[in-house]
């Protein structure tokens, strides 16, 4: 119990109080913050970003068995900063945390890891992230390895690009409120996946898709935000919809969606194009959370049932959250990730 | 109705103020001790807890290196980058105190005992840092640059702080000294000796002693002093509560006629016991407080000079404690009413209330009481045969049996042998006067008997423990001469300093006998090897326990090794024996005592061992030499080698130093004896008193017939220090028993070796003079009341004669 609390506050550094989900509407005093029209540099930019505050890795994949039956795969490394520089040694001022988790229809498999920065034992570079022996690692735009374990679980995947890095939000700088917090964002979300899963004491052999999300701000909620509802939906047709609520205090939310083509050109949407709206509560774990929506993008003729595969996804981890594998319904058909933070 | 019956039941205390004062004050007295003794235990393992969760000792696998050295800080990330969850820990000493150091995020069970709150984990990290441990271990380090936080769950002596904060403090970047390996294993993990071939994995319980095992003997040894003063206690209240009963059998008997059911009044005279009991309970566990704090400081150095481990020299109230001392008050009471509900229970509505009905029941359950005697004795005695004549082994609880057995038999067996004397020595009375005085006095018998059987029990357990200790102390103190015998002991700093201080001292001294020392398993025992030169220092001063022909021949020649008893006793080892150490084979050629050392101790000639152990350097010599010429030589090695002042200790003050740490060893025990024959000599005074009111028309026809009021009060006095020398005669070998019982079979269970046994005969009249005086001072009120009573109050007696 020592452990969760001070991790908690541990990666989200709280300086007179919290705010929002994880301390992620904190005042980003002291970092760099994102500014419109960026230019990246691969694979420079794969690479960590210690002047700012909060940066992840955020893989999800969507998997499928010999027998047909559905897994959803998550692996994410998150960097948070207690100070605004990279530091040396055991007195850097950077903490990093890794989530895996698999999830059958049945089950849901979730572990965690610590480390502190400057050591070596976690770090992101150009062609690699990783904590302990978790790693993601390759050339982004061609040939990828994933890697992960737990006492319980375990997977080794083979991953193959098939499209190019797309930007969301305004050429990778996305918005998340009226007020103008934003980060940089941009994802490689044509990943073809073959690989193995470990659990039950069994090795299954899976094929399937992955997209990787890669993120990084100061301030990525703003004050009244209590946490958000995001979608990353992969239809039949080779389109890919990204799409996110923020949801603010006094009950309205602010939304932002990104078309991807099947070639890879992608298309933003701003605040109420994009509306997703809570079908089903489930109680979890955790919390009780909604694990059946209705999201619409009418601009693109979307209107589609997603529902989770397995209701009970809640990630056991330190800052807990949902995250699990969709399938989508409807006017499209389809599968996808669902990640839900901010519940009780 | 209850009302009533309550005024009624407690209307007798009011009258007999005396009596509740013994009710109250022995119940008191009884869980004080008890309470006592019970928070230095759980204050101790408090302790051990608070280490073992602070530094993972007991709980988790370590990893170290095989040599001894550092693990570098790439080793450490090429593990976990390999797969294996392991966290590094640095441990030094920071101005005295040990300061430990781990990275929270990758230890299991993060900082362990440490409360760390949201604001303070920003401070624990980043800035100055911060700095975790008790009060006292804070206040020891003195100054350092990092924020200092009581939090009083840390092991005593210890600070716990973050690896990078402890780098700092100690300047030290060189590596750590252990990895705690995190339990459970992940699919993808690889074998440790793939990774890093020169890290060893140690299990749990491997290299850290198991210290609340090694320390069980010595709180076994308080818990059943706390159990003895516990009992002497409720002698007290068993007298007090009978004899009120029996004083209220009239009240009863009225008010059962009246109308008042059997089980209501025994309901009320329950409930009143109970107020009671937690009111006296209450007394006693603050009384306890008390009693632990003045003795929990030399517990704590106790347990640091004998066993190395660290235990808080302040006490903090657990609940657990003190509620079950409430308990055991509540209990206590509870057994000594036993007799006397039953016998309410049972009585006939209309039976007569007397005022001698105690002797009467006494006399009763005489009988009953000298067999249970007799039996218990019996069984004492077979158990001790078994171990004397057989030779049996007998373990720590058998130990502890055969002294209760013998306490209480005996203990039973008293009033029964003092009846027979006083009549014995009624017989032989010749005049009116003395034979009264044999007669008087066996009739008072029955009153006095419990608070006897209170003397009898302190004397006996004190002539047994000061035989003893006094014994002990003075093998101790042969055994030291032995054992030390180099003039001059040196502790060098280092390998060069060492090697330079074997130089200069070749030709300054007669012999250097070099001290070094490995750790290592003989019959899955963990035993410290000790590396001796051959010299006539040994051969001359040592005495084997048991030896087979010209051992240190067979020891210099390296093919043997001597063991210590404790190693001997506890394993199958025996002389004549193989073991292999290292792959070579020795014989055990003989056994030596050891006194003091709780573990396994063994000894090779120095070349063998630096055969098996070469990497092993001696850092301390024992140097022979005149004892005239030390200081000289002292000072010269200071000057040229550069020595600090503490590196050197000559032969007295050693001696002088293990001599203290024994003396406080045994200054609880002392301290419990006194209390314990205290608490027995209120016993007598409150049974004389409470006798006293009741002896009057006993009195009074002797008084009539011409003895005045002074000298039935010198009489008192007489009677008094008649039954007290009685009973000292009876405590004396009963006492011997006790000291033999506790040298040959506790002390070998618990600690491994066995005291020959010395008899004092100064100490023994020494303590049956206290007991005599202490008999004197509690009677010399009572016969002074008894020389003041109002000629009146004599001469009412008659014209209230039943």
């Amino acid at each position: 119990m020592n452990a969760k609390v001070f991790v908690l506050c541990l990666l989200w550094p709280i300086a007179a109080s919290a705010q929002g989900f994880a301390g992620l509407g904190t005042d980003a005093d002291g970092f760099a913050v994102p500014q419109p029209d960026p230019q990246f540099d691969f694979p420079a930019d794969h690479a960590a970003h210690p002047d700012y505050r909060i940066e992840w890795w955020y893989l999800t994949a969507n998997l499928t068995g010999p027998d047909g039956t559905p897994y959803g795969l998550q692996w994410t490394l998150f960097r948070s900063a207690l100070a605004p520089q990279a530091g040396e040694g055991w007195t850097a001022p950077q903490l990093w945390m890794g989530h895996a988790a698999v999830t059958t229809p049945d089950d849901h498999y979730v572990t965690e890891r610590l480390a502190r920065g400057g050591i070596g034992q976690a770090g992101a570079t150009e062609d690699e992230a990783w904590i302990d022996n978790w790693r993601l690692a390759g050339d982004w735009t061609g040939a990828m390895t994933l890697q992960a374990d737990a006492e319980d679980f375990a997977y080794r995947l083979d991953m193959e690009a098939t499209g190019p890095l797309v930007f969301q939000g305004e050429g990778g700088y996305s918005v998340k409120s009226a007020a103008g917090q934003a980060s940089y964002y941009y994802s490689q979300p044509f990943l073809e996946v073959a690989g193995e899963v470990m659990i039950a004491g069994d090795t299954i052999p899976v094929t399937g898709s992955a997209w990787i999300d890669r993120e990084w701000s100061s301030q990525p909620l703003a004050e009244d935000q209590t946490g958000w509802d995001w979608f990353s939906l992969s239809f039949d047709t080779g389109d890919k919809m990204m799409g996110f609520l923020l949801r603010q205090t006094d009950g309205t939310a602010y939304t932002s969606a990104t078309w991807i083509t099947a070639e890879g050109k992608t298309t933003p949407y701003p605040d109420g194009a994009f509306t997703a709206e809570p079908l089903t509560q489930s109680e979890t774990a955790g919390a009780t959370v909604p694990t059946r929506w209705q999201v619409r993008l009418p601009d693109r003729g979307v209107d589609v049932t997603v529902g989770a595969i397995n209701a009970d996804a809640w990630m056991t981890t330190s800052v807990p959250y949902w995250e699990g594998p969709v399938t989508v319904t409807g006017t499209h058909e389809g599968q996808g990730y669902l990640e839900m933070t901010g519940y009780e | 109705m209850n009302r009533t019956i309550l005024s009624a039941l407690l209307s007798h205390w009011w009258r007999n103020r005396m009596q509740l004062f013994t009710l109250l004050a022995g119940l008191a007295l009884a869980t004080a001790l008890w309470s006592g003794v019970q928070a230095i235990n759980s204050e101790a393992r408090a302790s051990y807890d608070a280490a073992a969760q602070t530094l993972g000792e007991g709980q988790y696998d370590q990893i170290r290196r095989s040599d001894g050295g550092l693990i570098a800080d790439a080793t450490y990330i090429d593990l976990r980058r390999a797969g294996l969850r392991v966290s590094p820990v640095i441990e030094d000493r920071l101005n005295g105190v040990r300061l430990v150091g781990v990275d929270p995020l990758t230890a299991p069970g993060g900082i362990g005992p440490v409360d760390v709150t949201n604001d303070d984990f920003n401070a624990f990290l980043t800035g100055r840092g911060q700095v975790y441990g008790t009060a006292a271990a804070l206040a020891d380090v003195g100054e350092i640059d990092a924020d200092k936080v009581i939090s009083p769950d840390v092991a005593p002596g210890t600070l716990l702080t973050d690896i990078a904060v402890a780098q700092r403090l100690l300047d030290r970047a060189d590596g750590f000294d252990r990895l705690i390996v995190v339990p459970g294993q992940t699919l993808l993990q690889p074998a440790l000796a793939d990774i890093a071939p020169d890290l060893t994995r140690q299990g749990a319980q491997g290299a850290d002693n198991d210290l609340a095992q090694l320390t069980d003997s010595f709180h076994l040894n308080l818990t059943a002093f706390g159990l003895l003063s516990f009992a002497v206690g409720i002698f007290i209240v068993n007298g007090a509560i009978g004899l009120a009963f029996e004083q209220r059998r009239p009240v009863v008997r009225t008010l059962r006629a009246l109308g008042v059911p059997l089980d209501r009044l025994l309901w009320m005279t329950a409930l009143e016991l109970c107020v009671f009991a937690l009111v006296a309970g209450g007394i006693g566990v603050a009384m306890g407080y008390g009693i632990a704090s003045l003795l929990l400081p030399d517990v704590a150095a106790t347990l640091r000079g004998l066993y190395g481990a660290q235990v808080a020299g302040t006490l903090s109230i657990r609940p657990l404690w003190w509620l079950s001392s409430l308990a055991i008050a509540l209990g206590g009471t509870a057994l000594a009413a036993g007799a006397a509900f039953w016998r309410l229970y049972h009585m006939p509505l209309l039976a007569a209330g007397q005022q001698r009905a105690l002797a009467m029941a006494a006399g009763r359950s005489a009988r009953w009481q000298a067999w249970s005697a007799l039996v218990l004795l019996t069984v004492a005695a077979a158990l001790v045969a078994a171990v004397a004549v057989a030779g049996l082994e007998q373990g720590l609880v058998a130990g502890f049996a055969m002294l209760a057995c013998l306490l209480i038999g005996a203990a039973l067996a008293l009033p029964y042998l003092l009846d027979r004397v006083l009549t014995l020595g009624q017989a032989m009375a010749r005049g009116v006067l003395p034979q009264w005085f044999w007669a008087d006095t066996r009739q008072q018998l029955p009153g006095l008997s419990l608070a006897l059987m209170a003397l009898l029990l302190a004397m006996s357990a004190n002539i047994g423990v000061s035989t003893m200790v006094s014994s002990f102390r003075q093998t101790f103190v042969d055994f030291l001469d032995q054992r030390l015998a180099a003039e001059l002991y040196v502790t060098a700093e280092d390998a060069a300093q060492a090697q330079a201080l074997q130089t200069f001292t070749a030709t300054r001294t007669r012999a250097i006998l070099p001290i070094q020392s490995a750790e290592i398993t003989l019959a899955d025992t963990p035993v410290s090897l000790l590396g001796a030169r051959d010299d006539t220092t040994y051969r001359e001063n040592w005495a084997f326990l048991a030896s087979s022909p010209a051992p240190w021949d067979a020891i210099a020649a390296g093919e043997a090794i001597a063991i210590n008893e404790q190693l001997w006793r506890r394993t199958a080892l025996d002389i004549g024996q193989e073991v292999a150490i290292k792959g070579r084979t020795f014989a055990i050629a003989a056994v030596y005592s050891d006194y003091g050392n709780p573990l396994g101790q063994a000894i090779m000639t120095e070349p063998a061992f630096q055969g098996l152990f070469p990497e092993v350097t001696a850092l301390s010599f024992g140097l022979r030499l005149p004892a005239e010429d030390v200081p000289d030589l002292v000072a010269e090695m200071e000057q040229a080698l550069g020595l600090p002042e503490g590196a050197t200790i000559d032969q007295s003050g050693i001696k002088a130093f293990s001599l203290g740490v024994f003396d406080r060893t045994f200054t609880v025990t002392t301290a419990l004896n006194i209390l314990t024959l205290a608490v027995a000599g209120f016993a007598i005074l409150m049974s004389l008193l409470t006798l006293a009111t009741m002896r009057l028309p006993q009195l009074a026809p002797v008084w009539a017939m011409g003895l005045t009021r002074a000298g039935l009060g010198r009489l008192e006095l007489v009677r008094a220090l008649l039954l007290a020398t009685l009973t000292a005669v009876v405590a004396l070998p009963l006492g011997l028993a006790l000291a033999w019982v506790l040298l040959s079979v506790v002390n070998v269970a618990a600690f491994g070796w066995k005291l020959p046994m010395f008899l004092y005969p100064l100490d023994y009249a020494r303590l049956g003079l206290f007991a005599l005086i202490a008999a004197a001072l509690a009677a010399l009120w009572p016969a002074i009341r008894l020389a003041r009573t109002p000629p009146a109050d004599l001469l009412k007696v008659f014209s209230n004669e039943r």
